[in-house]
């Protein structure tokens, strides 16, 4: 019995998230109510999930039917490691984020109150149940209610053009990605009859139908991940939604599509095929390098965090082929670290990204800026944000001892094995793809530092940045929250990686624990002491400790003393905040490095020209090469059935009767 | 136990103390190549004891991570001697950090170093903070491609692995370590800030990209970060010789082989400094534009060093 | 690692050829060009000496001295008076811009190597596996002449192309015979010859050694 409390606990969280949204719509326009009870509620409810999550993850899997649904189609519950991995991640990222909401919204004008806190508890609700569901009937419910509830949160500004637009490719894309989705169901199910996912696993399926499956589940799940070239949607609706949702969208909603690819190719489809792993590899990097280059070209911050989440999904999506290949080459342990370096960089981007969008809302809030070249010089008035914010930049650009250096380690110790393939030419692979990764995270560590010295560093660009007022309590406590999971999971990589196996056990037959006992909780060894090993608590030891006995062997041998004096700037007399670099400035130099990746409009000033100016523009290849030629057609044929349009209701009469008669001949 | 410690303490301060006479070494070299007399190889040491004197002047917006950059950066130096084998390998440390590790240590420093520069909001720090960061984005991948070359060949990532494989092996010339070699050297020159991408002697603000990272530090804080780059050097020098020069290493505990493996560390990096000098010497200063093409250049032999060691040494 | 000493001299005479084919990608100074050419002639002589050497086979060392005489030499001079009478020092602007063609040359690489092997599986040689560098080197080479726009670059390529095939035939086969040997000799001198002649008629016609001027000589 004691393996199904996690699951209750998991469905009460579920049924709980409901009830709030449902009573903040019973009153709504009540805001105290709703920021001062229900969000606090919902964070405590997260904290419990998180709990049950990992109390998930070691435990046997638990199933269960629930009346609900259509009849003949109830609804099929299930928790087993994946899936409490996932609600892991939810739950903790949920308890962060509402905490912050509950302030963020307070300050917010012109919006409802109970109609956020639906949407919101909804969203979150449709996650957990996204990520519980064991039918392909539940779980298709449940991916349409989240992607409809992230539509109207996207639009909560939606007075805005921009942000109309921007919801409306979300839910575009979104749909597509459900169709797809759908269609890999389909397949799958195999002409059973029922959708349960026990049958799917149980089905047998030539490899052309698996291949099928495999790729409708990537495009399916990749556009709701952001693969390339079906990332298009992110940097226009992450930065259109209110901060605290882009961090949920961000930081959860892309994992759960990560999820359902999981689940699909190593759980429901019994054997993969070694090219899935290239192509997905492929792509996996592909999407990465994309979004780094563009995030180094951005001038509004949340745009740049949209394409780093795009660049992170990316190399999520490359260890996933990577423990593809090695699957598919019965080279489990091997698979297992490639999959627990993807789910390490899951948990970890869930927790500096979130910290990162929540960051940017305080920002938000304090100037009402969200343009780069209009922020500045921040630190010094907002000292909780931006610390918190140097937490988080550290982690994303891969430093260590914090946490995104871990899976990137991992990762990179799994590209190092690679060479027992028996395959060459996957073999010689190896290098080139190695060298797109680590270009990758090197630019990831040129944005962040672009990120955050531009908006917290520096002089103010503008006068109103001086009256810029720091974080509130509740803010600073889910700062606080996200800081600590950073630098914990930094820390402790071991006991990560201790949970981590129940699912790569689950997944891939093989777990990392074996490697890992033999150097106790400091160092993480995935292969062999001899083979590579990393401690983090004493890499921070190390560095405290030298940084300390320094601080105090200078201060104890000469001394402490300090003047203040102007900035020195080579003896320059004027230093007015415009002489700093701005964002495109500071992104300038990998613009003329990668130009053949962008498309570049730009306008020169001519020696004629009587208000000279400088204008350029940068956009992406894939809309110009892919969405609008679509969009084009998708209009021609729509013009083509327009002709059937002619506003004269006798043809429309003539239209139904030649169909009855037609109709009335078939039946016949 | 207690002879791993005093090992490991020994090395770490013997790199940490040593820095700047290797900076004065090269330094005197170069003034040798160029004719002149030159200020003597202790030259450096004189230096941070003037600085470490005087007061340090500060801008009035500095904020904190200003004041604790120099002692982060200083801080990740002296782990680094810690990790990397110069006298003897299987120090106590080194399992804490392998090759990847290290040049995550590395960036560390550079980071907070690129933000503190940003810090006072000048034009020429963020100057120095955008090259800087240029530089590295494209460096760190080639010396990671290298580190990746010998990993492969000794099936570590952990330094002290490699290099006890590479230096206790039979003889071998492995062609894959020529292409890492040539590429590591490139790698050295951009990060440490040497001719052909950065003057370290320069007065011209517009030609730097270390430098002008630095023009805001005065007194204690300008002696810590020069010292760091002082070890930085050093131990890049100390990576090279231990990877494509191996002889003459102890393991650790071996007392009786410490006197010969510090002569002849002494000695290696005594030669690798006089052709540091050389290689200036002969170099113009590139412009900063065709920086990512050196780079690139590293990356790809790096690249090809790999393949190389698919194809032949299989 | 535990080949024969003469084993492991030729794999790092090979990496080096194929160090210098990358060189030869990545140069712009004309002269340059030359002296590369000419030092991956002296490492031919090198290997050949060192396979006559490690496998007894004399006519390795006539052929090692032919190679020498004509790749380092003569050549080399050649192509150098040619370039001062013409007085051109440097190449424009490639085709396409470096970073790209080196990264399309590692591809080449990556797939010769692969291409070759299943034949190095079939050769009885000592140096079997240098088959894919010198494949390589080939193809590089071959991606050399396509990207230039000066007709003196794509000349060099040309003699590096048969530079590389040499180096195949050694790796292979122990050398060509004799006979083929020679014949080929003869055959690059005299087309050098002839390459030089035509350069200066271009010079003549369209008053600059570029290649896209050609295109004017077509049917319109």
């Amino acid at each position: 019995m004691s393996s199904y409390a996690p699951l209750f606990a998991v469905i009460g969280v579920m049924l709980f998230w409901v009830v709030l949204g449902l009573a903040g719509l019973a009153r709504s326009h009540d805001a105290r109510l709703v920021f001062r009870v229900l969000f606090p509620l919902g964070s405590i409810a997260g904290a419990i999930l998180a709990a049950a999550g990992l109390a998930g993850i070691s435990g046997t899997p638990a199933a269960l039917v629930l009346p609900l649904g259509l009849p003949g189609l109830p609804f099929h519950l299930r928790l087993d490691p994946l899936s409490s991995f996932f609600l892991l991640l939810l739950g903790f990222a949920a308890a962060g984020i509402s905490m912050y909401s509950a302030a963020y919204f307070r300050k917010t004008e012109n919006i409802k109150p109970g109609l956020i806190g639906l949407q919101y508890h909804l969203f979150l609700a449709s996650m957990l149940a996204v990520c519980l569901a064991d039918d392909a009937y539940f779980f298709l419910v449940a991916w349409e209610t989240m992607a409809l509830s992230s539509y109207f949160l996207v639009i909560t500004d939606h007075k805005l053009p921009e942000v109309r637009r921007a919801g409306f490719l979300y839910l575009l894309i979104a749909h597509l990605g459900a169709i797809s989705i759908l269609l890999c169901f389909g397949v799958m199910q195999n002409n059973a009859g029922e959708y349960t996912f026990e049958l799917m696993r149980a089905a047998r399926l030539s490899d052309f139908w698996a291949t099928v499956v495999f790729l409708l589940a990537l495009t399916g799940f990749g556009a709701k991940a952001g693969f390339l070239p079906l990332h298009i949607w992110l940097p226009e609706a992450h930065p259109a939604a209110p901060s605290p949702v882009s961090a949920l969208m961000s930081g959860v909603m892309l994992k759960t599509a990560i999820y359902g690819l999981l689940r699909v190719t190593f759980d429901l489809l019994e054997q993969q095929i070694w090219w899935w792993g290239v192509v997905a590899l492929a792509i996996g990097l592909a999407t990465a390098l994309s979004g780094v280059m563009f995030a180094a070209v951005q001038t509004d911050m949340k745009r740049l965090l949209a394409y780093s989440s795009i660049e992170n999904i990316g190399i999520v999506l490359a260890a996933i082929g990577l423990a593809i290949i090695f699957h598919a080459y019965a080279m489990n342990v091997l698979a297992a670290l490639a999959l627990i370096a993807a789910l390490y960089h899951c948990i970890n981007h869930a927790g500096f990204k979130s910290l990162l969008f929540l960051v940017t809302g305080s920002v938000m809030h304090a100037t009402s800026e969200r343009n780069l070249g209009h922020l500045g010089g921040l630190i010094r008035r907002m000292p909780w944000v931006a610390w918190f914010g140097l937490v988080g930049t550290l982690a994303i650009a891969g430093l260590p001892p914090l946490n995104g250096f871990v899976s990137e380690w991992l990762l990179l110790q799994a590209f190092l094995l690679t060479p027992g393939l028996p395959n060459s030419y996957l073999n010689m692979l190896v290098p080139v793809a190695t060298a797109a990764l680590v270009l990758a995270s090197a630019l990831a560590a040129y944005v962040m530092v672009k990120f955050y010295g531009v908006v917290f560093l520096g002089q103010p660009r503008e006068e109103k940045l001086k009256q810029a007022q720091d974080a509130s309590n509740w803010e600073r406590a889910a700062f606080v929250w996200l800081g600590a999971t950073c630098v914990l999971l930094g820390l402790a990589p071991v006991a990560v990686i201790g949970q981590l196996d129940s699912v790569s056990l689950l997944l891939v037959d093989a777990t990392l624990s074996g490697n890992i006992a033999r150097s106790g909780w400091l160092f993480v060894t995935p292969a062999s002491p001899e083979r590579a090993s990393y401690s983090a608590p004493l890499f921070l030891a190390g560095i405290v400790g030298s940084v300390v006995a320094t601080f105090l062997l200078v201060r104890w041998l000469y001394h402490g003393r300090v003047r203040r004096a102007a900035a020195w700037d080579c003896g320059y007399p004027q230093q007015t905040p415009r002489m700093q670099d701005t964002a495109e400035g500071f992104g300038q130099p990998i613009k003329q490095i990668f130009e053949p990746f962008f498309r570049i409009e730009r306008h020169m000033p001519k020696p004629t020209d009587e208000r000279p100016y400088y204008w350029s523009k940068t956009e992406d290849h894939i809309w110009f090469w892919l969405y609008l030629p679509v969009a084009k057609a998708a209009e021609w044929v729509s013009k083509l059935v327009g002709v059937l349009h002619h506003g004269r209701i006798h043809l429309y009469l003539i239209y139904s009767f030649v169909t009855l008669l037609a109709l009335l001949f078939l039946i016949r | 136990m207690i002879q791993f410690v005093v090992s490991q303490l020994v090395q770490s301060l013997l790199v940490v103390v040593s820095a700047p006479l290797m900076l004065g070494w090269v330094n005197q070299c170069r003034a040798w190549l160029q004719n002149r007399t030159g200020p003597g190889m202790a030259q450096p040491y004189r230096v941070l004891g003037k600085l470490f004197v005087k007061d340090a002047v500060i801008a009035h917006n500095a904020s904190p991570l200003f004041r604790l950059t120099p002692y982060v950066v200083f801080g990740c130096m002296v782990l680094a001697a810690s990790i990397v084998p110069v006298l003897a390998t299987d120090l106590p440390f080194s399992p804490a950090a392998d090759v990847i590790a290290l040049v995550g240590l590395f960036a560390l420093a550079r980071v907070f170093m690129a933000l503190a520069a940003m810090d006072i909001g000048t034009a020429f720090g963020s100057m120095g903070a955008r090259r800087e960061m240029l530089v590295a984005c494209l460096a760190e991948p080639a010396l990671l491609m290298v580190f990746f070359t010998p990993s492969l060949i000794s099936g570590s990532t952990a330094l002290n692995n490699i290099v006890e494989t590479l230096a206790h092996s039979s003889l071998a010339i492995y062609p894959s370590m020529a292409f890492a070699a040539i590429a590591f050297l490139m790698v050295m020159l951009a990060e440490n800030a040497r001719v052909p991408i950065d003057n370290p002697a320069t007065h011209l603000e517009l030609t730097m990209i270390h430098e002008a990272m630095i023009l805001e530090y005065s007194a204690r804080h300008l002696a810590l970060i020069e010292w760091a780059n002082a070890i930085k050097l050093t131990i890049y020098s100390a990576i090279g010789v231990a990877l494509f020069l191996p002889w003459g290493i102890a393991r650790a505990g071996e007392w009786l082989m410490m006197p010969l493996s510090i002569a002849a560390f002494v000695a290696k990096i005594a030669a690798a400094g006089a052709g540091l000098a050389l290689l200036e010497t002969m170099s113009a200063k590139m412009r900063i534009f065709r920086a990512p093409e050196f780079l690139g250049m590293a990356f790809m032999l790096a690249v090809l060093g790999m393949l190389t060691h698919f194809l032949l040494e299989r | 690692m535990n080949l024969p000493l003469s084993a492991q001299l030729i794999n790092l005479l090979a990496a080096l050829m194929l160090l210098i084919a990358f060189g030869m990608l990545a140069q712009r100074r004309i002269l340059t060009l030359i002296h590369l050419f000419a030092l991956q002639g002296a490492l031919l002589t090198v290997n050949t000496f060192v396979v006559a050497f490690s496998t007894m086979q004399t006519h390795l060392y006539y052929s090692a001295v032919l190679t020498f005489v004509l790749k380092v030499v003569v050549l080399p001079w050649i192509l150098h008076r040619l370039i001062v009478r013409l007085n051109i020092r440097w190449d424009v602007e490639t085709l396409i811009n470096i970073p790209t063609i080196m990264l399309v040359g590692i591809v080449v690489v990556i797939l010769s190597f692969n291409l070759a092997l299943p034949i190095s599986e079939l050769a009885g040689t000592v140096n079997r596996s240098t088959l894919g560098i010198a494949m390589a080197a080939v193809l590089l080479a071959m991606l050399m002449m396509i990207t230039r726009r000066k007709a003196v670059p794509q000349v060099i390529g040309f003699l590096a192309m048969e530079n590389g095939l040499f180096f195949a035939a050694t790796s292979a086969t122990y050398g060509m015979p004799m006979i083929v040997e020679l014949g080929i000799a003869l055959d690059v001198l005299v087309g050098t010859f002839i390459f030089g002649i035509f350069f200066f008629q271009i010079r003549e016609t369209f008053d600059s050694l570029d290649i896209h001027h050609l295109e004017k000589l077509r049917e319109k």
